[in-house]
């Protein structure tokens, strides 16, 4: 059986989600075959290699649309005869996947949180209810599509690298005209980030974010912020997190006077660990989270900034 | 301009999430039942774009008859008229067929929706439909102007977001701030009873995926309180071991 992994690269580099990816298909088992879209430099997609990839089938050019997007990816499927399509989770994979789902008469199922089950036909696990809750759900499709979660399997390294081959495909005139961009604040992606540290209306106002982004920098971590604190402006939508903004999988998520509500939990209850800091000792937040301190943000968060930065 | 708007029919998002029948289907006692939010911004745009430009707004669900007063409720918002596909909604696919289905003859030139359901997240519809439809999809849409046979849009990418230009028709999933949710008021509430729902039956599909069985995750271990910020620090260097 071959598999098709779909990978994306952020700045030439391949993102961790989709080395996962990769990884996930290999121990799916069968012929695992990446697909690169775009231009990632050969020699990192060579390295899939030791993620379990036996080839990468590398598509140059620029891609404005997901129409373009699925027609590569269907090709894809179709040229190594692959029955499983796997990508790891992002806005661009599920755009995609709906349309090669489609071309392909699939079977696709997204926020994959587990390996198939294939005792009695093919079933995964998946987060649902803004990861409230989990189902098993079976793939009644000889073709099928899995846009896998982030941390779902570890990355492992362990074989050669892979030979890339330029894979050409024609490509329908894209409908959609790409005229600018503008790249969000901070370094480090919010989807990506090993560790979010997010304020709340707790924090009085714009001017206080310089203690977040303090504490943030010494951890090398991405801000993060609760609905109503970009819905006021003090930061840009791109930082809301919860059920209606980004969801965030982090190892460590801090949150800073945020009351915890159930619509910013479903955005961060993935996370590994959840340390709150609250002046108030009765903040639902609490129940949700592993580590917490009661006490004033504007005494704590330079404190705990100053003692991480004395450990380092 | 002939907006369709698809809304999903989804428990409020305060909603405590239970399973019955062993585990095999969702609990719905005692849940209120709402618009799906990220469904209410695309209502509440184009509800906007009627005020400002000029439009007809239809929504539209797939859903059973329990579903009618969520419906009524984004015709008091501002749509003109309704549809609902009189069927339960169980996969994505087969959703974006049952819209596919209504959108092909009605000559649309915009279709929007929210980015994902809040039940079942999936975010795949408003792609599926496009590529039924062989029209551009786009989503996450921050951002969505009408200019000429066009639209100006923003979308969410991964460390930023991106301007785009396409012609319409389109789908669009939305996500806010696209727009600002709307509240309907009296006077919507009184005239969205004898607006136009109407109900037709679905085409028939194969089942793609099938929900076999449900879990509740695991429950928390409780919290771990420090009482300092010495304590606090041994605790993540030791205990979670993550500094
Ligand atoms: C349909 C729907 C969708 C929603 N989606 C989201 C979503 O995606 N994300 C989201 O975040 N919200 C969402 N909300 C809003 C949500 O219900 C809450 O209103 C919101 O999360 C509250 O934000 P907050 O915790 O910052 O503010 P508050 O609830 O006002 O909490 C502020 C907290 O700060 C603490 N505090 C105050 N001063 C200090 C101090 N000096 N030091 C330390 N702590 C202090 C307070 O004790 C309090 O706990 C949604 C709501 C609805 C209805």
């Amino acid at each position: 059986m071959s598999i098709l992994v779909v990978v994306e690269s952020s700045e030439g580099k391949l993102k961790k989600a989709s080395r996962e990816a990769v990884c996930y298909a290999a121990q799916v088992g069968g012929d695992v075959i990446a697909l690169s879209l775009g231009d990632t430099p050969e020699a990192e997609l060579a390295t899939l290699g030791a993620n379990g990839a036996s080839k990468v089938l590398n598509v140059a050019g620029s891609f404005s649309s997901s129409e373009e997007a699925a027609v590569a990816v269907s090709e894809a499927m179709n040229s190594i005869d692959a029955n499983l399509l796997v990508m790891a989770q992002s806005a661009k994979a599920d755009m995609i996947g709906g349309r090669v789902a489609v071309k392909q008469d699939a079977a696709l199922v997204s926020n994959v949180v587990g390996l198939p089950d294939t005792t009695n036909g093919f079933s995964v696990k998946v987060s649902i209810f803004s990861s409230k809750a989990f189902a098993h759900v079976a793939l009644k499709k000889d073709k099928k599509i899995l846009i896998v979660s982030k941390n779902t399997v570890d990355v492992k390294e362990e074989g050669g690298s892979a030979n890339v081959e330029a894979f050409s495909v024609s490509l329908p005139d894209s409908k959609v005209k790409v005229t600018g961009e503008e790249k969000a604040s901070g370094d480090i992606l919010l989807t990506d980030a090993e560790i979010v540290v997010s304020g709340g209306r707790g924090l009085k106002g714009p001017e206080n974010w310089g203690m977040v982004e303090d504490l943030a920098k010494t951890l090398g971590a991405a801000t993060g912020c609760s609905k109503p604190v970009s819905d006021m402006d003090w930061r840009p939508h791109s930082e809301h997190v919860g059920q209606t903004g980004i969801k965030v999988a982090p190892t460590l998520y801090i949150a800073i006077g945020i009351s915890g509500a159930i619509q910013h939990l479903a955005g961060v209850n993935s996370s590994k660990y959840i340390v709150v800091i609250n002046k108030d000792e009765e903040a639902p937040f609490f129940k949700a989270a592993d580590y917490g301190i009661v006490g004033d943000a504007f005494e704590v968060v330079p404190k705990l900034t100053e003692a991480i930065k004395a450990l380092k | 301009m002939k907006i369709l708007v698809c809304i999903t029919h989804v428990p409020d998002t305060t909603s405590r999430i239970a399973f019955t029948d062993g585990n095999t289907k969702f609990d719905s006692s005692g849940v209120q039942y709402i618009i799906g939010p990220y469904d209410d911004y695309a209502i509440a745009r184009a509800v906007e774009l009627k005020e400002s430009n000029g439009a007809s707004v239809t929504v539209l669900n797939v859903g059973g008859a329990e579903t009618e007063p969520t419906i009524r409720k984004a015709l008091a918002i501002g749509a003109d008229d309704a549809v609902r596909v009189n069927a339960a909604p169980t996969d994505a696919l087969f959703v974006a067929k049952q819209i596919a289905n209504v959108a092909k003859n009605g000559g649309y030139d915009m279709i929007l929706m929210g980015r994902e359901s809040i039940d079942y997240n999936g975010g795949q519809v408003h792609a599926m439909v496009g590529e039924l439809l062989g029209i551009p999809s786009l989503s996450p849409v921050m951002k969505l102007e009408v200019d000429g046979n066009a639209a100006k849009m923003s979308r969410e990418v991964e460390g930023g977001k991106e301007f785009v230009e396409v012609a319409m028709p389109f789908v669009a999933g939305c996500q806010e701030p696209i727009a600002e949710w709307r509240i309907p008021n009296m006077r919507g509430i009184m005239t969205a009873r004898t607006k136009p729902l109407n109900v037709v039956e679905p085409v028939a599909t194969d089942e793609a995926v099938a929900y076999v069985k449900y879990e509740q995750p695991a429950p928390k271990a409780g919290v771990k309180m420090a009482h300092s910020v010495e304590e606090l620090v041994d605790l993540l260097k030791n205990d979670a071991k993550v500094l």
